[in-house]
């Protein structure tokens, strides 16, 4: 084990303390939240819709997916549209296609929504999805990922995650393609109330 | 500089296609371009670099406590910890959990530390397949080539050649290039790979002291895939990699994808605190030389380095030469300032590698002084023996004809050695100027020669 | 006011009109010009081919000779900016360390110091400004496009005083020419093909001459012109704002 060499190595090397920053309040233009989360969650490749109440969601799913064989959720209201997750070996969500899960919350900034295991049911489930559907509150976006981390600062979990958007790269010559390895397309829709 | 071939060779070679020069300069200008859209958006950027820098600096000055907080919070999280000194102990580490395991075949995303570190090699001789699950990754291992870029590791391909890998190796059809087909070809091809390899090796954006947890940022959600349906994930990182509060992550995630592709932040950024029931966890902490860096005042601020590739899309040089000519794992500018500390003779090339620019220092998000990094190397190789024999003698010569005014103020144009001294101006054949520069004509006189003439003598 | 100019090694020896302008220049404005006639070079061949250590003697040189001066002004960027990072003295250190805080570059010296309000010059034509490196980033004599910060341009600010002229923009606005000292033939492919991209993104924005506060940046840009056998030509800034009135 070269654990107490390294560290004796790196004791002795070190520089001299140098205290941590204060902490900055940064800025951020004064608009509305959810209107700037939407700008930048649609630049990112997200689609964003509005939606009153849960009624509302599963219309809309039922039109936007309507080929959907396999859909999955961890929310209970939704269970007459998609099978709730059960714990498991996650390689059974192979073939999902449609899964559901809410996020705590918003971030403006970057169109980014954070989601713990919790929500997700399963782990794999955000990633292993072919799409991909959040809801939020809109009571629930914050500005800057500062606002965001003074809200999980303290919380505890085994597996997070903020995700923006679907999955996607730009490996080949910068050329832009949506659904690289997890969903081919996230939506978000944004709710005035949790039912 | 030394026998094997250096960077100015490399480069040389790789500007032989003017036209590819151009394309993969345009390319990476245009990466360019979009860093500054997204920076330039947020208007206290520049304050946000300081803190980072600020909070690195602290990371720096308390590695050890930090390191020792975090195993022990990883540890009751249900992490196991491994330490590594160098290269080949990593690798041994990698190599003694999947055999525990009985595992010979594993799916790893992207990790410039095994890279560093030639793992996927060392793997390979000993019978374990490793298959790279991120898009570029994939495509360069399927061509035999390291990645020639940390952040966009196949940005010195056309899309025609990666079409040619894909149909001999993937089976799509003969010519096609185009990015989306081929991208939905590697979807199918790695979904199988994730599906069933039982071990995942990720890499570490970033390590909390404070809770023991890591982040691992990726586009393509290739990381969480592998992790999340694997029953060992091994993380490695260099022990640089940790922040000391959970909070800290607003700062460095608001510059990472800002600075590295122009994107506000990457799709996902996942938080690993604990293993999920059922799987084990490992981190792996590395020093391979990392600890000599911190010994080194003028170059210890390397270790801020976040990996975002922001220094390499800047550099006019690496624009122009490509990842390849840098000849390791991390190219460019930092990988300029970073590679020497790890053996100086066979990259003493590196810091040479550069005009001095400035640019990379400008748009690094920890505020590294690389440039003046680069400058100091070269100072550090020449003193220890790393120079060649005819430069040291090029340079006592010009020291001579510059330190004495008599010499340097030889009037007359033949006569005026200054010409002959000043490197860019040996007038023969064979001063790499002329091959593809005129030389401005010397005038018959000198400054000083006109000063005296026109005017009435200075003190000396 | 006593000015010491300092005329870096390759323009004394390749260019003296470059210096002669910047000396006429500083004359016209009123100010009480000295040129030691025993300088040489600032030392930065060496230090940035990693040879610092040998610039003792460059270093002592500079120290005397531009000792007695409230100001020295230098038509280099480059020039400037190893002086004010780089020199030090064994034999006059706290001369040496005030030195690094009185050297100035010709633009900055005019733009910060005498704080010049016009300029009697013309200069009929299209121009573009190559942002030079160490002036630029190291001397911060213009805005870096890197930076979130406002814009703003010493060069141009004075270029913008000058008769006739037309400022042409830049596809991009401050890329490195290649030049690098010791670079431009240590590295000669990469150094020409930069040098060759910027000389285009130039001639691409109609550009009739190519001006910049360093002349080696100009000295290369000038030798792939002629190489193409541009029309294009290369100007100093100096010899711009010295340009007689038409």
């Amino acid at each position: 084990m070269s654990r107490d060499s390294i560290l004796k190595a790196i004791k002795q090397n070190q520089p001299e303390l140098r205290p941590l920053p204060a902490d900055v309040d940064f800025y951020f233009e004064q608009t509305e939240a959810a209107e700037k989360f939407k700008q930048v969650l649609e630049f990112i490749g997200g689609r964003f819709v509005e939606a009153n109440n849960y009624a509302a969601v599963k219309a809309s799913l039922e039109n936007t997916f309507p080929q959907a064989q396999r859909w999955i959720t961890a929310i209970d209201e939704f269970s007459e549209l998609a099978t709730l997750i059960q714990p498991g070996d996650p390689h059974e969500l192979e073939n999902v296609d449609v899964a559901i899960i809410k996020a705590h919350f918003g971030v403006a900034e970057n169109g980014a929504v954070w989601v713990t295991e919790d929500l997700m049911g399963a782990r794999a489930l955000p990633f292993i999805t072919q799409h991909l559907v959040i809801l939020l509150n809109r009571n629930n976006i914050v500005p800057l990922m500062q606002q965001a981390y003074q809200l999980i600062a303290e919380k505890d979990y085994g597996y997070a995650a903020f995700i923006a958007g679907p999955s996607k790269t730009a490996d080949i010559e910068q050329s832009l393609v949506i659904g690289a390895h997890g969903p081919r397309s996230l939506t978000v829709f944004l709710l005035d109330s949790d039912n | 500089m030394s026998a094997v071939k250096d960077h100015a060779a490399l480069a040389q070679a790789f500007n032989k296609d003017e036209k590819r020069v151009d394309w993969h300069d345009e390319t990476l200008w245009f990466v360019r371009a979009k860093r500054d859209r997204a920076s330039h958006g947020i208007p206290d950027w520049e304050l946000l670099r300081e803190t980072a820098s600020q909070i690195k600096h602290n990371v720096l000055s308390n590695m050890h406590d930090y390191l020792v907080q975090f195993e022990g919070n990883a540890l009751a999280n249900g992490i196991k910890i491994h330490w590594a000194a160098d290269a080949a102990e990593h690798n041994a580490i990698v190599l003694s959990i999947l055999k525990e395991k009985g595992i010979d075949r594993m799916v790893k995303s992207k990790s410039m530390l095994t890279e560093e570190c030639h793992l996927n090699d060392f793997l390979q001789d000993n019978g374990v397949e490793v298959i790279d699950s991120d898009l570029g990754e994939r495509i360069v291992q399927l061509a035999k080539e390291p990645p020639s870029h940390i952040v966009l590791p196949c940005i010195h391909k056309k899309k025609e050649e990666i079409g040619d890998i894909f149909h001999e190796h993937l089976g799509t059809a003969a010519g096609e290039s185009d990015p989306q087909i081929l991208t939905e070809t590697a979807r199918q091809h790695l979904r199988e790979v994730f599906l069933t390899r039982r071990a995942a090796l990720t890499g570490v954006n970033f390590a909390i002291a404070e809770t023991g947890e890591f982040v691992v940022c990726t586009n393509e959600g290739n990381a969480d895939m592998g992790a999340h349906l694997a029953d060992v994930h091994i993380a490695s990182m260099g022990f640089e990699k940790l922040i000391p509060q959970r909070k800290h992550l607003s700062v460095f995630l608001r510059l990472l994808t800002r600075s590295a592709t122009g994107q506000p932040i990457t799709t996902y950024s996942s938080h690993f605190k604990k293993p999920r029931p059922g799987q084990q966890m490992h981190i792996i902490i590395v020093d391979n030389g990392r600890s000599i860096q911190l010994g080194r005042e003028d170059f210890r601020n390397s270790l801020k380095c976040i990996r975002c590739g922001a220094c390499m899309n800047t550099c006019p040089v690496y624009r122009r030469s490509g990842g390849h000519s840098y000849h390791t794992a991390v190219a460019g500018p930092i990988g300029s300032i970073l590679a020497p500390n790890l053996d100086m003779k066979k990259y003493a090339d590196l810091p040479f590698a550069s005009t001095l620019c400035g640019s990379c220092s400008n748009v690094c998000p920890v505020k590294i002084d690389i440039h003046d990094q680069l400058y100091k190397w070269r100072q550090v190789i020449v003193k220890n023996g790393y120079s060649t024999k005819t430069k040291t003698a090029m340079m006592k010569g010009m020291t001579l004809a510059l330190s004495s005014p008599a010499i340097f103020n030889i009037s007359g144009k033949a006569g005026r050695l200054a010409l002959k001294f000043i490197p860019f101006a040996v007038n023969n054949g064979l001063n790499p100027w002329y091959k593809q520069r005129d030389m401005p004509t010397p005038p018959e006189g000198s400054f000083t020669d006109w000063y005296k003439k026109n005017r009435k003598g200075e003190q000396p | 006011m006593k000015v010491g100019l300092f005329v870096p090694c390759y323009i004394n020896q390749f260019y003296p009109k470059v210096a002669i302008d910047t000396l006429e220049l500083l004359e016209k404005l009123g100010l009480e010009v000295g040129y030691p006639l025993n300088q040489t070079c600032c030392g930065q061949p060496m230090a940035n081919s990693g040879y610092e250590h040998l610039t003792g003697s460059t270093n002592e040189l500079f120290t005397q000779n531009f000792a007695g001066y409230d100001y020295i002004v230098s038509p280099s960027g480059s020039c400037t900016l190893h002086i004010k990072d780089h020199l030090h003295s064994d034999k006059a250190p706290a001369e040496a360390k005030s030195i690094r805080s009185r050297i100035y570059e010709l633009t900055e010296f005019l733009t910060d110091v005498i704080k010049v309000d016009s300029i009697k010059a013309s200069f009929p034509y299209r121009v573009g400004v190559h942002q030079s490196c160490h002036g630029q980033r190291g001397l911060k004599l213009a805005q870096m496009t890197e930076l979130t910060a406002p814009a703003f341009s010493k060069p141009e600010q004075l270029l913008n005083m000058v008769d006739g002229i037309e400022l042409i923009p830049l596809t991009r606005a401050d890329e490195c020419c290649g030049f690098g000292g010791t670079f431009c033939v240590a590295e000669e492919a990469v150094s020409v093909k930069m040098g060759k991209d910027r000389v285009a993104d130039h001639i691409k924005n109609n550009a009739e001459y190519i001006t910049a506060a360093d002349m080696s940046c100009l000295m290369h840009m000038e030798g792939i012109l002629k190489r193409q056998n541009s029309p294009v030509k290369v100007m100093h800034i100096a010899e711009i704002l010295n340009a007689a009135m038409v």
